[in-house]
């Protein structure tokens, strides 16, 4: 039982592990030349300081909408490519054929936001 | 996965639908006219898929490894869905121009709506039904707030939202425990295991939740709160899609998942839920309409009401309480769409003519639309020979059958107390003078629909023993 | 065809629906005429066909219940919308339709010009569709559907030229009188549908006949039933005491006056009647009750209409006195012989009608007789129909009228009525009396009207449909030749009809056995008695004047009271109409309604609104609110579960 999950356990210690590092040896070598800009606090480009009720543009969570929903398509694609072997020999081309009309419909949004201007910042 | 062309045959209703919302989206896309085309489209689209299904009635059959059911009540619910949609699309045709809130979405939206509703009455697995659910609600937030330069309408949409997504997440929970102990999401083994699981208090706990999450969304009493003040706010011809669509897809999906128990001795668990329920709903929804002056959150507390009467079919727990709901719900839908397209005619410019007294004096000045209104509220109070009577009398009847002879009461009782309300608009149609001017927008489109209600509540108040018939014979 | 008998009831409600729909567009009378005639037309043709199929089949299977979907099925309460295709539902068919269709090509003469041409024929063909269900029925409540919404069709049309005045008040006023006295009636008939339900458990025609001579019933819950069923009749047939209504729908068109008020819509309570024979049967003592009212409406009936001065007016009473004898007929046991005069009288009063109606177009809308006079020379068309069929009315052999009222009679004496049998002589001669007066004062002597009058005979499409009936009147009753005449089993009608009445006579004392001196010695003293009447009424009325205006002043009294009706309307008026309407302003309006109703209903009000008060406060428009009593019913429903276990 437990003997399954190994893998991830040794996942999940690589990636602490590395992320770990990385941030140690750049403190460790990297040189320290500090200045206020580089001291601020870093939030994606944003200005950190100021009202916490400020405002902000509605295609900013429009954009984040639309990467999570062609995010999660990437999630629903990837375990059917790498099962692909498999559901062919089994089903023979309908296998395909679903992921298709799946991916169109996914596209034709796309597609439709893109008209529309969803993408356009102003 | 598809085993044959003959599949496909099946879904064709589906297919339509779902066909028509891809087209819709790239006519939406290419075509600078798109108001007309989509308009055009979806009375296509709807009508094919509701004449369809009719027509393919008797095509019973289970798909796709089980999860999907066609042919039977499914298609019944889906006429009741399609023909829906195809009123409201007349009805909005004006409607929306009226506003000048035509925004392309609007049909496409609608139709995905729709999409959600056959999915759900189609279920034969909880998650078919979380999907249907959630394409449904989630088109309904936006419909609510379409006309979002409104504040009324702002409103009505967040607050349909926040509360509408707090219920997903009870049947979202209660789908979970089900799941964590049946080991199965499948209607059919559910129904199965459900007399072993009925000892363990998670299972019920969970079973519970799916159905408070859906008292919800058919708007019964306790978890009413919601529908008055989303009635108002969203556009009038929105409000009657909710109220009939949106509770007829809910109650599908009552029936899909709990009929089978209910036609066993097990669904009684529930029976006690079900009459607090449904007897609050009728009382409740009755006694509060009578002091409304809006009349679209008169419509409001009457389709609280008329939940109430629903769930007395779901509380008798028989196949007559089956069809009768069922039935009850193709009579609710048209009857309700009619008054709510009047209300949408009458309402004039910038909804000045929401009130009970604009209705007064419409009789003299135009006798068509009073009379067909008459029609309406005669058959909501259940007063023979419209549909409405027939909805209540075989709920009522399936409640005595199984001993609920004083639930029935309640429910005769209740409709007493509507009957003043309904009549009252009659009443000051025909015997007021008018107060100030009210003049009704002028909508060929409209007056189509509104006629093709009540040609549809007439005839079911005079076919109802063929069509009883036909829904108890896929029972 | 027989199986698709339902067109001819489809039929007629298209016609209604093309008319009443598209007709304020169709500019077009003829198209409006040809659409409400040829509906009809087209029912009468497969009527006829129908007829001829189940003529066709042996005897025990001339009964087709067609059915087209079922209405009402819970529990034991099965209401289809079938319909019966039987011997007698035939009959009233073929004479619905004939004659209606008859009638509908004379109204496109007849209604040449008026501004709603197209409302009248979507009405009449309402009025069939409603008449074809009432009769084609196989069930109480179908039967009932009709019986209601001929009521409703008659209403619409005594009302149908609502802004004209009709003697001292508005048609619109008569029609409402016709609906209120019908629904004195309807009431009996529902009590008697209930009871029916209650005993037998069913409201199919076939099931409760044939449970009536099964189920052990007493014969109180029978005469209960039947009175209740008679009291329906009275008020749709306009007998006795309801009978007030029809001189008053004369209000409406003349067509409608033929085709509703004489020739089909009243006669339904007679079908009634005839239809549930074996209920009657089963209750000798309700028969004895419909004899005597049938042959007392006749009676009075046929007297007022001495001294009626108004066309129509006379011809009304003439009505309500034939539908009398029809009553008599059935209530002496005679229930072919009651169909028969249905049958034959609507031939002939539709004729009569008609001819009035005619006479009146000619007169520009004069309906008073007093001011006709020598017509004949303007008119010859219809003077020489109206003489037929005020001969076939009088009872002369062997015009139509004779065989039928010569059987009601016949039976009334056979079957131990002999008194009845009496007054059904007198009123016979009085008929042949008034209506040789009407004939003479119209037609015959010297005009009476002003110079502005300037009578002429109608068009053809009025004239012909008068022939057709002429013909009628004289040929039909040859179907009807007694046995005596026609020898064992000759009488072809009484021998169609009689399989529907079998289990009825099975149930109904045996007429007793009477020579046939017997029999054509009361035939030749009626048709004396007319013959005399007739020859009576010409001498007055032709070459003696003075005759009637002495007898006039002699018998004051007797004439008074024949002119004002026996005070009957008066008399309804003081002792029903307005204690009911003084009472219900001082007492139920002005304390039941206003005190104890609105009182109750605005106890009630206040009370929901103290209810109102707090669901406002409920109804906070907080999202966060509503969610909180969202949980808190979660939470109420969890710890149910859980406490429940």
């Amino acid at each position: 039982m437990i003997i399954e999950y190994i893998p991830i356990f040794v996942v999940l210690i690589v990636a602490i592990g590395f992320a770990v590092a990385t941030v140690l040896s750049s403190g460790i070598f990297g040189p320290q030349r500090p200045n206020s800009e580089k001291l601020s606090t870093y939030e994606s480009g944003m200005t950190p300081v100021g009202s916490t009720n400020e405002r902000v543009s509605v295609k900013y969570y429009l954009v984040a909408m639309l990467f999570i929903i062609f995010d999660i398509e990437v999630i629903f694609v990837y375990p059917w490519a790498v099962q692909f072997q498999n559901l062919f020999g089994e089903i023979g081309i309908s296998a395909f054929i679903s992921m298709f009309i799946f991916l169109v419909v996914l596209e034709l949004g796309y597609l439709y936001v893109y008209k529309k201007g969803g993408f356009k910042w102003d | 996965m598809l085993n044959s062309l003959q599949d496909l045959y099946h879904i064709i209703p589906l297919l339509i639908v779902s066909g028509g919302i891809l087209v819709s989206i790239i006519v939406e896309m290419y075509s600078k006219d798109s108001e007309k085309i989509l308009f055009a489209l979806s009375i296509l689209v709807f009508g094919a898929a509701g004449l369809f299904s009719l027509y393919s009635v008797n095509n019973v059959s289970i798909l796709f490894n089980g999860m999907l059911a066609t042919g039977g009540n499914v298609n019944v619910f889906s006429f009741i869905f399609n023909i829906g949609a195809f009123i409201v699309t007349l009805l909005s045709a004006d409607y929306i121009r009226k506003y000048g809130t035509y925004y392309g979405e609007y049909y496409i939206i609608l139709q995905s709506s729709v999409l959600g509703m056959m999915l759900m009455a189609g279920a034969k697995d909880l998650f078919i039904i979380f999907i249907g659910l959630e394409l449904m609600s989630i088109s309904f937030y936006v419909l609510a707030g379409l006309n979002r330069k409104r504040y009324n309408a702002n409103e009505a949409s967040l607050k349909y939202f926040l509360l509408g997504a707090f219920a997903t997440g009870f049947i979202v929970y209660g789908i979970g425990l089900i799941y964590g102990t049946a080991q199965t999401t499948s209607i059919d083994i559910l129904t199965v295991r459900f007399p072993q699981l009925t000892g363990n208090l998670l299972f019920l706990a969970g079973v519970l939740l799916f159905l408070v999450g859906f008292t919800f969304k058919i708007a019964a009493f306790p978890f009413h709160m919601w529908v008055p003040d989303v009635y108002q706010g969203s556009p009038t011809v929105v409000a009657g899609l909710f109220s009939t669509g949106g509770k007829a897809a809910a109650f599908s999906a009552i029936l899909v998942t709990l009929a089978a128990l209910f036609n066993g001795n097990v669904g009684s668990l529930f029976t006690p839920y079900l009459i607090f329920v449904s007897a609050l709903s009728m009382i409740y929804g009755s006694i509060v309409a009578i002091s409304q002056d809006d009349i679209k959150r008169m419509l409001a507390y009457s389709s609280i009401s008329h939940a109430g009467y629903l769930a007395i079919g779901l509380a008798a727990g028989n196949s007559e309480g089956t069809a009768g709901i069922i039935f009850y719900l193709a009579a609710y839908s048209f009857m309700n769409l009619g008054a709510f397209g009047i209300v949408a005619l009458i309402e004039g410019e910038n909804e000045t003519n929401l009130s009970i007294a604009s209705y007064a004096g419409l009789a003299k000045r135009n006798p068509a639309l009073a009379a067909l209104l008459s029609i309406f509220m005669f058959s909501l109070s259940g007063i023979p020979p419209f549909a409405g009577f027939f909805g209540k009398y075989y709920v009522f009847f399936a409640a005595i059958k199984s001993g609920l002879t004083w639930l029935a009461l309640i429910g005769i009782l209740s409709s007493v107390i509507s009957v003043y309300f309904y009549l009252r608009i009659v009443v000051l149609m025909y015997f007021k003078d008018q107060g100030e001017e009210v003049i009704p927008s002028k909508s060929a489109m409209g007056m189509v629909g509104v006629v093709l209600s009540a040609i549809l509540v007439v005839l079911l108040g005079v076919f109802p023993g063929s069509i009883i018939n036909l829904i108890s014979s896929f029972l | 065809m027989t199986q698709h008998i339902y067109l001819t009831i489809l039929l007629p409600l298209l016609g209604f629906l093309v008319n009443g729909i598209f007709g304020p567009k169709i500019k077009n009378e003829k198209l409006i005429g040809i659409i409400g005639s040829g509906s009809i037309g087209l029912s009468f043709i497969i009527s006829v066909i129908s007829f001829f199929e189940t003529l066709n089949l042996p005897v025990d299977k001339r009964q087709t219940i067609v059915t087209l979907f079922p209405w009402i099925n819970v529990g034991n309460l099965n209401i289809n919308f079938s319909y019966q295709v039987d011997q007698l539902s035939l009959v009233m068919a073929l004479l619905v339709t004939g004659v209606g269709f008859i009638i509908h090509v004379y109204s496109i003469g007849y209604m040449h010009g008026d501004k709603a041409f197209w409302r009248f024929f979507s009405y009449l063909n309402l009025f069939i569709f409603a008449m074809m269900n009432l009769i084609l029925a196989d069930n109480f409540v179908l039967l009932f559907l009709g019986w209601e919404g001929v009521g409703l069709c008659s209403y619409l049309l005594i009302g149908f030229w609502y802004d004209r005045k009709f003697e001292k008040s508005t048609t619109a006023d008569a029609g409402k009188k016709a609906f209120i006295v019908n629904r004195i009636g309807d009431f009996g008939f529902l009590v008697g549908m209930f009871l029916i339900f209650m005993t037998f458990g069913s409201l199919n025609f076939n099931d409760v006949f044939n449970r009536a001579s099964i189920f052990n019933v007493s014969e109180g819950v029978f005469s209960l039933i039947a009175i209740s069923l008679f009291i329906g009749a009275t008020g749709k047939s306009a007998q006795i005491p309801l009978f007030v209504w029809l001189p008053d729908a004369m209000a409406g068109p003349t067509p409608v006056s033929a085709l509703i008020h004489a020739a089909t819509m009243v006669t339904a309570g007679v079908y009634m009647v005839a239809r549930c024979s074996v209920l009657f049967a089963s209750a000798p003592a309700v028969l004895i009750v419909v004899a005597v009212i049938g042959i007392l409406t006749a009676i009075v009936a046929a007297s007022i209409g001495l001294v009626q001065n108004d066309i129509k007016k006379v011809l009304a009473y003439s009505t309500i006195s034939q539908l009398g004898y029809m009553f008599l007929g059935l209530g002496a046991g005679a229930f072919g012989a009651g169909i028969f005069h249905v049958m034959t009288h609507a031939f002939f009063k539709a004729l009569l009608f008609l001819g009035a109606g005619s006479v009146i177009h000619a007169m520009h809308e004069e309906q008073d007789i007093q001011r006709y006079g020598g017509l004949k020379k303007f008119m010859p068309v219809t003077s020489k129909t109206f003489i037929i069929a005020a001969l076939a009315i009088s009872g002369i052999p062997p015009l139509s009228g004779f065989f039928s009222k010569d059987e009601i009679l016949w039976y009334t004496y056979a079957n131990g009525l002999w008194f009845l049998w009496v007054i059904g002589v007198i009123t016979a001669m009085l008929t042949a009396f008034y209506m040789f007066r009407l004939y003479t004062l119209t037609f015959e002597g010297k005009s009476r009207f002003g110079s502005d009058k300037h009578p002429h005979e109608s068009p053809k499409v009025m004239t012909i449909p008068l022939i057709i009936l002429a013909v009628l009147s004289v040929i039909g009753g040859l179907i009807g030749i007694p046995e005596i005449f026609s020898g064992e089993h000759g009488n072809r009608f009484h021998n169609w009809l009689s399989p529907i009445f079998k289990q009825a006579e099975r149930k109904m004392i045996i007429f007793g056995t009477h020579s046939h001196f017997e029999e054509i010695a009361l035939m030749t003293i009626s048709v004396v008695g007319a013959a005399a009447a007739i020859w009576f009424a010409r001498h007055i009325y032709l070459n003696r004047p003075s005759i009637a205006e002495n007898l006039s002043r002699k018998f004051r009294l007797t004439y008074n009271l024949l002119l004002n009706k026996y005070f009957v309307d008066e008399a309804y008026d003081y002792t029903i109409v307005n204690p009911i309407v003084k009472g219900s302003t001082s007492f139920l309006w002005k304390i039941a309604d206003n005190k104890i109703i609105d009182g109750t209903v605005n106890g009630l009000a206040k009370v929901v609104a103290i209810i109102s008060v707090y669901s406002r406060k409920l109804q906070t428009g907080l999202a966060q609110f509503y969610a909180i009593i969202m949980v808190l019913g979660i939470t109420l429903a969890l710890f149910w579960i859980i406490l429940s276990r």
